[in-house]
């Protein structure tokens, strides 16, 4: 078996104060996959995605990308982006400059760096925005903005951490589609945390379902669709027989807790 | 075919012009005053003529002599009589303000920066910044004028202390207020400290320093006068407030008045000149300037 491009060995999650967000999770993602974290809030899923970008760190256990430590991740081949929650544009930056800004931070010389990012806005379907700013751009174009910032780099593993939670149900399903044809397109690895079970199983090739207090994964679920998904795998049978699947053995696991919760409070 | 189309066209877009006539025709019946644009103008000139005319009056009426008030025509009249001598003194004022105003900036500017370097270096520094906040001018003037011989410098060097504190703490400040999603950005793509400080940290300080240049700028003024009071500089060089103690000692209380109401002006031009820097800088993006 070949090494896995994201390794998470016994991670463990503690803060000061005694909560755990994560508890011993184990986890690899292999290169070229779409795996979505899904779980309600306080499971730790955005936690284990801020680790893969390696701006949070385990108290326990470790993470390796692509078989070494996160010191090697950013060379050719091995380049991270993340998408947050919120868009996250620069407001004094136009909508060019602000997809640029990885560019010109990794010192790609001006002209180019420009190119490719009208290119990339292009990509997104806001080539006639380069020079708004963002707050000129409605929520879904901004975060349209932020995907493009995040592609601009050609990323080998793209993290995205409920970037469309925010917008109303329609925007949201459209840049699921677009997302997705992306990741068909580009041969990159997609990891994205979300709380709704649909837009999981929509866009992943494997769900990884969590589960809060303490943080641990309590399933991994293949989602065996079609390799090109559109409004029609949202109304097909194996589409609602996934749904259904997840949303039962989340429920079981709540219910477990719930017990759990009360046999404390009665003891 | 197109003759046939035409006409109606035609008759729509006399239509629609007709339309637009008669808005337009709305729009100008609505009298000037009853405009809240013009409305909200006039509204402070309003007051300002009315507590004058009252001023006027009073004086007038009142012969109310004036060596105890003098009327706002006495003043003008002073001031019109005085202004070769008045002016000097106002760019010799101004000269100290806006020296004072400068240094402030670029100092306290400078400070912010090294308080954002460290938590260390501004746990140990900002209590000295709050000091030299809260220590009275007007009582380490005098050292000052000791220490410093060139009297230009002590009296900015008076100025520019009562101005600094409103730029560092603002500056300061700014500097931190940065939206942690960002931060994050700048970290997964490995930014340097001096990327994030250029690209990041002070762009998003803008507006706060902006904030502070408001307050420093009035406070540079009022630092200049308060230090001109303690030095008590005649001569060519003599200031506004070296002109109003003067007028004072020979009871020459219009020209009080005509020196004072020139520092005023100063004051609200300089604000007036912060904020409009404000906002050719914050134009566009930042929510205070749209």
């Amino acid at each position: 078996m070949s090494i896995p491009l994201l390794a998470v060995q016994r991670v463990d999650k503690r803060y000061p104060n005694g909560t755990v967000a994560l508890d011993d999770v184990r986890l690899d993602i292999e290169s070229g996959e779409f795996v979505s974290l899904l779980g309600p809030s306080g499971c730790g899923k955005s936690t284990l995605l801020k680790m893969f970008a390696g701006i949070e760190t385990p108290t326990h256990g470790h993470l390796r990308w692509w078989g070494g430590p996160f010191a090697t991740v950013g060379a050719p081949g091995r380049r991270l982006s993340f998408v947050f929650q919120e868009a996250t544009l620069m407001p004094w930056a136009t909508v060019a400059e602000n997809v640029r800004l990885p560019l010109d931070l990794a010192g790609v010389p001006r002209r180019e760096a420009q190119a490719r990012a009208c290119e990339a806005l292009e990509g997104v379907g806001l080539g006639k925005f380069c020079a708004a700013r963002p707050r000129e751009l409605s929520g879904g174009m901004q975060m349209r903005a932020s995907l493009a910032r995040a592609l601009v780099t050609e990323p080998d593993l793209l993290l995205l951490d409920e970037p469309f939670g925010a917008l109303d149900e329609f925007t949201r399903n459209r840049l699921d589609s677009d997302l997705r044809a992306l990741w068909q397109r580009r041969a990159m690895t997609v990891v994205f945390v979300t709380h709704s079970i649909q837009e999981a199983v929509f866009l992943s090739s494997r769900v990884v379902v969590m589960q809060a207090r303490p943080g641990r994964v309590i399933a991994d679920v293949p989602i065996d669709g079609p390799a090109a998904r559109d409004d029609d795998w949202r109304i097909s049978t194996p589409f609602i027989e996934h749904t259904c699947a997840l949303s039962k053995r989340i429920a079981d696991a709540h219910a477990a807790l719930q017990i759990d919760e009360d046999s404390e409070v009665q003891s | 075919m197109s003759g046939q189309t035409v006409q109606p066209l035609r008759i729509a877009r006399a239509a629609g012009e007709t339309a637009g006539a008669a808005t337009t025709a709305a729009r100008e019946r609505v009298p000037l005053l009853r405009r809240p644009g013009v409305a909200r103008a006039l509204a402070p000139w309003c007051v300002g003529f009315l507590m004058l005319g009252i001023w006027q009056a009073w004086c007038t009426l009142g012969a109310v002599p004036a060596y105890l008030v003098p009327s706002p025509a006495a003043i003008v009249q002073q001031l019109v009589q005085d202004w070769p001598m008045l002016f000097a003194s106002l760019l010799a004022t101004l000269k100290i303000t806006l020296l004072a105003f400068a240094v402030a900036t670029v100092l306290g500017v400078a400070i912010a920066l090294l308080f954002v370097q460290s938590p260390l270096i501004e746990a140990s520094l900002f209590p000295y910044a709050i000091l030299l906040q809260v220590t009275p001018v007007v009582a380490i003037a005098p050292l000052i004028i000791i220490w410093v011989k060139n009297t230009t410098a002590a009296l900015v060097v008076c100025a520019m202390l009562v101005a600094l504190f409103p730029v560092i703490s603002n500056t300061a400040l700014g500097l931190r207020s940065v939206n942690p999603g960002l931060v994050n950005l700048f970290r997964i793509h490995r930014a340097t400290r001096w990327q994030t400080l250029v690209r990041l940290r002070i762009p998003s300080a803008l507006p706060y320093f902006f904030g502070g240049l408001r307050i420093s700028s009035g406070l540079s003024l009022i630092g200049a006068v308060v230090a001109e009071f303690v030095a008590g500089t005649g001569g060519s060089g003599a200031g506004l407030a070296y002109q109003i103690l003067q007028a004072g000692f020979q009871l020459n209380i219009p020209r009080l008045f005509a020196a004072l109401l020139l520092i005023t002006v100063t004051g609200v031009l300089l604000f007036g000149m912060t904020v409009w820097l404000s906002r050719v800088c914050l134009r566009g993006w930042h929510e205070s300037e749209l």
